[in-house]
């Protein structure tokens, strides 16, 4: 068990900057996970922790070893691939011993070993058959436990439960932060799932573009996105973005279509923070807004563009002049569609970011 | 330059090929470089030119070119007439033709005859050359062949064919040794056909033979060409039928294969066997060429 | 009318169904009786009376069985070091950083379609007779290689591509060495493609007639496809009974293999897999 340092790692690939200067610490016995969209670079940040990839610049540790320039089979980590990459020649038994039989080990023991994580995966029974006869959870265990079945400094995932259905998924999930709390082995977990982020980490860090945005706790990162990219990727439905205009004279936020929000107990720290007249992003999550029951100083005139039962509550979507604002409501009574609203807005949840995006307030 | 770590190292992978790499160049790369400094001597097997081969420049293209003796049967241009009939008929015409005609017969059927056609498809182009050539010089035969036993009950004559026909008879043959090719890379074109294309143009009222043309044609186009461009390239090369007519009688069924073959190896005049082998080769070559340039389109479709 | 239509259109099949098939079988018919025929013939007849005798003269010809056997050598020779060489080539065509990869696998396509066939044979005949390679297995068995080497390059090349990368860097990252890596995950990987490759490079040589003509003298040397026109009269015209028994006997192992292949991979098609 150790920890993970990546100081100042690039990864040019031809034209592609697939990783740009990332820097990072993942603490001993720490679930870490590497989230963002789609070629953001963290498979590439993963297959450069794993040795399968070299770095175009910057240095590698695991504990204290500088492991930069080590070969995989040297770095003493496991990783479980998004395809598992169970061997199909191979039974179970025969895959999860793998680490065991290269490292020489007596087949007794391999047997041993084997039969004792198969058990804490429930899949002992499984052991005779061979990777095409299993379903897709029973392979993504099997995997996870070849690379518990000799045990690393770290582990490595890279988006394992992808090939899950949704039912599924939400198991391997409970499952896997059920292990890594009772193993404590350093653990970076890659996704594109921010749900599955905020669900099974300790820290995360969002990555966008080759660098990395943010690194925080799950709560961290959701309460205060540093910037509009990490607010707008977090949470389901993200956080809603408005653009409005800052009218020192008045303390208000002036919106496009010339509704004004009373900033009230926020304007001092908005003066000091803004000019008058700039235009700012007014950041609200979906479940802090409520319907009013007329105007007021920080209710805005909306109309209900759509409107979703989910069951416990009612993601309700309604527009104000062109854009778009989603609520998550739990009344009985949900609004009807191309309703006349109003949508309070309570100043002491709103985030301001300046124009180019990064948090000010 | 990618830094990706390769999972074989450049240093192993070239030892890797090396083997590989040795035998082609040995035994494809030189000899057809050097098949072009032949084509421009008197090298023969046996006699002075035998051990001293003379540069004789562009003499042997310009017998091979001898537009007075050029349609003679025995001289090249025969050989080239030949070989442009044997490769339309047996090729083009037969091979692709029965190939598609097999293909879309079946296509998305299952059953008895269809594994029963494919079987005697894929029989016939695998059984060894001599194997099949003894089976048709059988089949063919005058008085005993299977064919004019099978003509003759249906009451019409019956043929000479090896004697009469020559050139008509190892076209059907090769036809016959060949189309399971062309049948099976037809056939996997079509399996990948989604089947909502012809239902679509069933609904839209096309009768069988307008949706084949107007869909699936169009849309196996890469496959036609691929497949012509190689059988082309395969029965412009092939010596089977040498083993069915020897090229007779009087060479009226000698196609360009034949004819290099009899020039270096029965009369052993390699200089001028090498240069039908150089316009062969160039033949082969703007042939190849076709078929790359589809393969490299097709790779970057993929 | 669309009854009618179903009608003719499904006799229109069958028609067309029992043409095609008479058309692929009829003149195979030949080699499954004739060998079984007292009488030498080239004629399509019931064999009256049934005899194993043809079969019997063929076994105990030891000129024609020693042909059988060159064969074996021949195209076992060959296909081993086809299917070796080309497993590694193109393992490391997919799996390292070559050099100019692109020019070299199509620069390699591109010469294997080029130098083919007679047009191949006088180089080559040439180059075996500067090398004394005239009337040995080497000779034979290397120009056969050279010839097929491309190809077999290219199927392989198109399976490895197939194998997801992530088998061997699982391998890696449980710790293996690259030699434990080998023979643990990539050969048994491998072992589909090159079987599928074995087989076609020996039936290719198997069958083939061109090449050890030109390029072998002894008699005692001879495949069979050389050996089979040995069953002549003093006048010059074949003894059917026992050309088309050594025939038939010759062709088998090309029809077990080929059944064996239906069976085990289904005849799948690998782009000009026999040519
Ligand atoms: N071997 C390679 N050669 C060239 N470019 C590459 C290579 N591997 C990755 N890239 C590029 O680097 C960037 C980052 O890729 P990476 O696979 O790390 O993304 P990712 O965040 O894992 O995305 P995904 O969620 O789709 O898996 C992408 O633009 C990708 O196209
Ligand atoms: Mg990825």
């Amino acid at each position: 068990m150790a920890r993970i340092r990546l100081e100042g790692v690039t990864k040019v690939f031809g034209a592609v900057v697939a990783v740009d200067d990332l820097t990072l610490t993942i603490e001993d016995g720490e679930f870490f996970a590497l989230l963002g969209p789609s070629g953001c670079g963290k498979t590439t940040t993963l297959r450069m922790v794993a040795g399968l990839e070299r770095p175009t610049r910057g240095r590698i540790f695991i504990g204290e070893r500088d492991v930069t320039d080590l070969p995989p089979q040297a770095r003493d980590i496991a990783m479980v691939f998004q395809d598992y990459a169970l061997y199909p020649h191979m039974t179970i038994m025969e895959n999860i011993g793998y680490p065991l039989k290269v490292r020489r080990y007596a087949r007794s023991e391999i047997h041993r070993r084997v039969r004792e994580v198969a058990e804490v995966l429930q899949i002992a029974d499984l052991l005779d058959r061979r990777p095409g006869q299993l379903s897709g959870g029973q392979q993504q265990r099997a995997a996870v436990a070849r690379a518990l079945v000799y045990p690393p400094q770290a582990f490595l995932f890279d988006e394992p439960l992808s090939n899950l259905d949704a039912k599924l998924r939400l198991e391997a999930r409970s499952f896997l932060k059920h292990l890594q709390k009772s193993l404590g082995i350093t653990t970076i977990y890659v996704t594109h799932d921010q749900a599955e982020a905020m669900a099974l980490a300790d820290r995360i860090g969002v990555m966008d573009r080759g660098r990395l945005l943010q690194v925080g706790s799950p709560i961290e990162i959701y309460r205060r996105p540093r910037n509009t990219f990490v607010a707008t990727f977090i949470g389901s439905p993200p956080m809603n973005l408005l653009r409005c205009r800052f009218q020192q004279a008045e303390a208000v936020l002036v919106l496009g279509d010339g509704q004004a929000l009373a900033l009230g107990e926020r304007a001092e720290a908005l003066r000091r923070a803004f000019r008058d007249g700039e235009p700012l992003w007014l950041g609200i999550r979906p479940e802090h807004l409520a319907l009013a029951e007329g105007p007021g100083p920080t209710h805005l005139a909306a109309r209900v563009y759509a409107v979703e039962p989910l069951g416990v509550e009612t993601l309700v979507t309604v527009q104000v002049d062109a854009e778009r604002i989603a609520l998550r409501l739990s009344v009985d009574e949900p609004p009807v569609l191309r309703e006349q609203v109003w949508v309070r807005v309570p100043m002491e949840r709103a985030l301001f970011f300046r124009e180019g995006g990064e948090l000010a307030l | 330059m990618t830094q990706r770590r390769p999972i074989l190292s450049m240093p192993v992978g070239l030892l890797f090929l090396l083997p590989a790499m040795v035998f082609v160049a040995v035994f494809l790369v030189f000899p057809s470089l050097w098949v072009l400094w032949i084509s421009l001597t008197n090298q023969t097997l046996t006699g002075e030119a035998a051990l001293r081969p003379r540069f004789v420049g562009l003499a042997n293209f310009r017998a091979l070119f001898d537009f007075e003796n050029w349609m003679v049967r025995g001289y090249f241009g025969n050989a080239l007439r030949n070989s442009v009939l044997f490769v339309i008929g047996s090729a083009l015409i037969g091979q692709a033709g029965l190939g598609l005609a097999i293909a879309w017969a079946f296509y998305r059927r299952r059953g008895i005859w269809r594994e029963l056609i494919y079987t005697l498809a894929i029989l016939a182009w695998i059984i060894p050359d001599v194997v099949v050539a003894f089976m048709w010089v059988a089949y063919l035969d005058r008085d005993q062949g299977t064919l004019n036993a099978i003509l003759s009950a249906l009451g019409m004559g019956r043929v000479d064919w090896l004697i009469e026909q020559p050139l008509l008879s190892i076209i059907i043959f090769n036809t016959w040794r060949g189309a399971a090719f062309s049948m099976l890379l037809f056939s996997s074109a079509l399996a990948t056909l989604p089947p909502s294309y012809l239902e679509a143009a069933a609904v839209a009222g096309a009768r069988p033979w307008q949706a084949f043309r107007d869909i699936i044609l169009p849309s196996i186009r890469s496959h036609i060409i691929t497949d012509l461009v190689l059988i082309t390239l395969w029965t412009f090369n092939t010596f089977t039928p040498y083993l069915i007519t020897a090229g007779g009688p009087t060479f009226r069924s000698e196609v360009v294969s034949i004819y290099t073959f009899r020039i270096a190896f029965q009369h052993f005049e390699f200089g001028r066997g090498a240069a039908v082998a150089v316009v062969m080769m160039l033949i082969n070559l703007a042939l190849a060429l076709v078929y790359l340039s589809t393969l490299r389109r097709e790779a970057r479709a993929r | 009318m669309t009854v009618i239509r179903e009608v003719l259109s499904r006799v229109l099949f069958y028609l067309f169904s029992a043409l095609i098939g008479a058309f692929f079988a009829l003149p195979m018919l030949w080699l499954l009786l004739a060998p079984f025929n007292a009488r030498g013939t080239l004629a399509l007849e019931i064999p009256r009376p049934f005899t194993l005798a043809n079969f019997e003269a063929v076994f105990a010809n030891t000129f024609a069985m020693r042909a059988l056997l060159n064969s074996v050598f021949i195209a076992g020779g060959t296909m081993l070091v086809v299917t070796l060489t080309a497993t590694m080539a193109a393992y490391a065509l997919s799996r390292a950083e070559v050099p100019y990869y692109d020019l070299l696998t199509y620069g390699l396509i591109l010469f294997s379609s080029v130098v083919t066939g007679t047009a191949a044979m006088v180089p080559i005949f040439l180059l075996a007779n500067a090398l004394g390679l005239v009337d040995t297995y080497v000779g034979v068995i290397l120009t056969f290689t050279g010839g097929l080497l491309p190809t077999a390059i290219f199927i392989l090349r198109d399976f490895v591509e197939g194998l997801p990368r992530s088998y061997e860097e699982s391998a890696m990252v449980c710790g293996a060495t690259p030699w434990q890596m080998v023979r643990d995950v990539v050969m048994p990987l491998l072992q589909p493609g090159m079987m599928v490759v074995a087989i076609w490079a020996f039936v290719q040589v198997w069958g083939a007639f061109l090449i050890p003509f030109v390029l072998l003298r002894t008699p005692e040397r001879m495949p069979a496809a050389i050996a089979i026109y040995s069953f002549y009269t003093e006048a010059g015209t074949p003894i059917l009974t026992l050309t088309s028994a050594y025939a038939l006997l010759y062709a088998i192992p090309v029809l077990v293999l080929y059944l064996f292949v239906n069976a085990r991979y289904g005849f799948r098609f690998f782009g000009g897999i026999k040519r």
